[in-house]
């Protein structure tokens, strides 16, 4: 084997429900290592994208290869060495937070012993230290997301896949599983995630895919994908008249644009924009750098997705 | 034999609600067995050369397994597959999906052999089964148990809701332990109804359980092996064909 093997390649994937392609020709490598995202609005295909990666669902065409194992062929022995925390959170109502752990190693064939010898740090883990008697109903919203990123690590993965790891949490406890997969990055882990999170994406991936419609139309550092795709400089206004001053804009700006009641101004220099606005005290105006956001609406449009 | 670890989550919630359990899926055969038994058995002669409770006691084995695997298998089952997400967190593991059919068959199978190796032990208590050959009846529950479990995990794997249960319940379970020679002998139906109950599996464990209770071998026993034998492998099969199209489609 060569020394760069990726964790994960897919190779023109495909994959249909009835008429509708949700996934069309999808090429996507992650490195050993690696926190990689992958973004895009909903009915983007990044669920489905997981479950072809995971075996779980087969593709129409395409090659995968997970922890260099053929996937659908051998996902089973790829699952091994894999660990998922799911959108939705499925523990096992009716077992404790201890119960839960235990089971789900013995899907991985672990021994009593082996899996007993892992509860208190996996528990430290998930900051339930002393909770490993709780019922699971008696958990808060981020206990519970903690304890599934617990149980995803039972077989002490090379590989994690997570599915909007963070949706429905509070910043509390969003800033805490951050904070936990930053530690697994630094152990050496692979993350695979998807968010729709721009500052998620941002502070933790290393690596970020934009997808949309079932295909990825960008790829890069997250650095790399503002310098690519963006103008560095971004002027938000509101206000009345704001309609009729973007014609004015856009004589002073490269590209203008409008969501709702406020005026976008993208640029590599927006002196003579914030000259402008200084006369106008109608209009109210934020000066920013560009953000992941920004790219990702510039390329997948600000239209509400259902 | 991945499936054990599928089987041994079920157990572990079993144990824990071991109490509750237990009384629903007894409570009603036994209450039916002694109430009919002995009420209805007071005005009736001996059935088949045996007491009328005796009778109904082996009708009560299989019915009783069959109702326990069913609904063990359906309601259990589809809570476990549809509300939790049970099944879907199993197949993140090295599990498959053809795992967690066999895991959940097996064991709504074994949840219903205790059912009705319960009722033959209070059977056998109570005077009403006193042949060894009984012993010979606690495979037989096991596989009328998987027959049933395999027919209800089909209907599970194809269930949209809840409500998918109660044609399978209403339209097929209540008349075929109707016909199937639980609480009267099945020969005196109709022909055609005989023939009927005969393709279905609950009359065949209903005819190889009640000699037993009698403390005679079973005639054709063969037959009825096979009967409930291809109930369970054509019923396995076809929930495993119907789960993969509902999980890796």
């Amino acid at each position: 084997m060569s020394a760069r093997v990726s964790a994960l390649k897919a190779r023109a994937l495909r994959k249909s429900y009835g008429a509708l392609e949700v996934v069309s020709g999808l090429d996507l490598e992650v490195a050993p290592g690696e926190c990689f995202g992958l973004l895009g609005p909903n009915g983007a295909g990044k669920t489905t994208t997981l479950r072809l990666c995971l075996g779980l669902t087969h593709p129409d065409a395409g090659e995968i290869e997970l922890l260099g194992e053929p996937v659908p062929a051998r996902a089973r022995q790829a699952r091994q060495r894999i660990g998922v925390v799911p959108q939705f959170d499925n523990l096992d109502p009716d077992f404790t937070v201890a119960e839960n752990l235990l089971v789900y190693g013995r899907y991985f064939g672990m021994a009593p012993r082996a899996i007993a010898a892992k509860l208190g740090g996996l528990l430290e883990f998930a900051g339930l230290a002393g909770r490993e008697d709780a019922r699971i109903n008696t958990l808060s919203g981020g206990m519970k997301r903690r304890l599934t990123l617990a149980r995803a690590l039972v077989n002490d993965p090379q590989l994690l896949f997570m599915d909007e790891p963070t949706t429905g949490l509070d910043p509390q406890a969003r800033h805490l599983i951050w904070e936990r997969l930053r530690r697994l990055t630094q152990e050496g882990k692979t993350l695979v995630l998807t968010t729709h999170f721009m500052e998620e994406a941002e502070r933790l991936c290393h690596r970020l895919a934009i997808m949309d419609r079932g295909r990825l139309i960008a790829a890069g550092t997250p650095r790399e994908l503002i310098a690519a795709h963006i103008e560095p400089q971004v002027v938000e206004v509101h206000g009345n008249g704001y309609e009729a001053w973007m014609e004015q804009a856009r004589r002073l700006a490269p590209r203008v644009e409008r969501a709702g009641d406020t005026v976008f101004v993208y640029a590599a220099d927006v002196a003579p924009v914030l000259a402008d606005l200084r006369g106008r005290p109608e209009l109210a105006y934020l000066h920013r750098p560009a953000s992941l956001e920004d790219v990702f609406l510039k390329l997948t449009g600000r239209d509400l997705r259902d | 034999m991945r499936w054990v670890a599928v089987w041994r989550r079920n157990f572990l919630v079993w144990r824990k609600l071991v109490i509750a359990s237990v009384l629903s899926n007894l409570a009603d055969p036994l209450i039916l067995l002694f109430g009919l038994g002995y009420g209805l058995g007071a005005l009736l002669p001996s059935v088949e050369g045996m007491s009328y409770i005796a009778f109904f006691a082996a009708g009560t084995l299989c019915s009783a397994t069959m109702f326990t695997a069913s609904f063990e298998s359906m309601f259990s089952g589809f809570s476990r597959m549809h509300g939790q997400k049970t099944w879907d967190a199993i197949l993140y593991a090295p599990l498959t999906i053809d795992d967690v059919v066999a895991g959940e068959i097996v064991w709504a199978a074994s949840k219903a052999w205790l059912s009705g190796a319960t009722i033959l032990a209070v059977a056998a208590v109570f005077g009403l089964a006193a042949s060894p050959l009984v012993v010979l009846a606690l495979p037989v529950a096991f596989l009328v148990g998987l027959a049933f479990a395999a027919v209800g995990l089909v209907m599970t794997v194809l269930a949209k809701n809840w409500d998918f249960f109660s044609f399978y319940m209403t339209l097929i379970m209540t008349p075929m332990t109707m016909i199937s020679g639980v609480f009267f002998p099945a020969e005196q139906l109709p022909r055609p109804v005989l023939a009927v109950a005969q393709v279905l599996p609950l009359y065949h464990g209903v005819e190889l359980v009640r000699p037993l209770v009698a403390g005679r071998l079973p005639t054709d026993a063969v037959v009825h092996l096979v009967v409930l034998l291809v109930y369970a492998g054509a019923g396995y099969a076809i929930a495993i064909m119907f789960a993969r199209r509902r999980f890796s489609a």
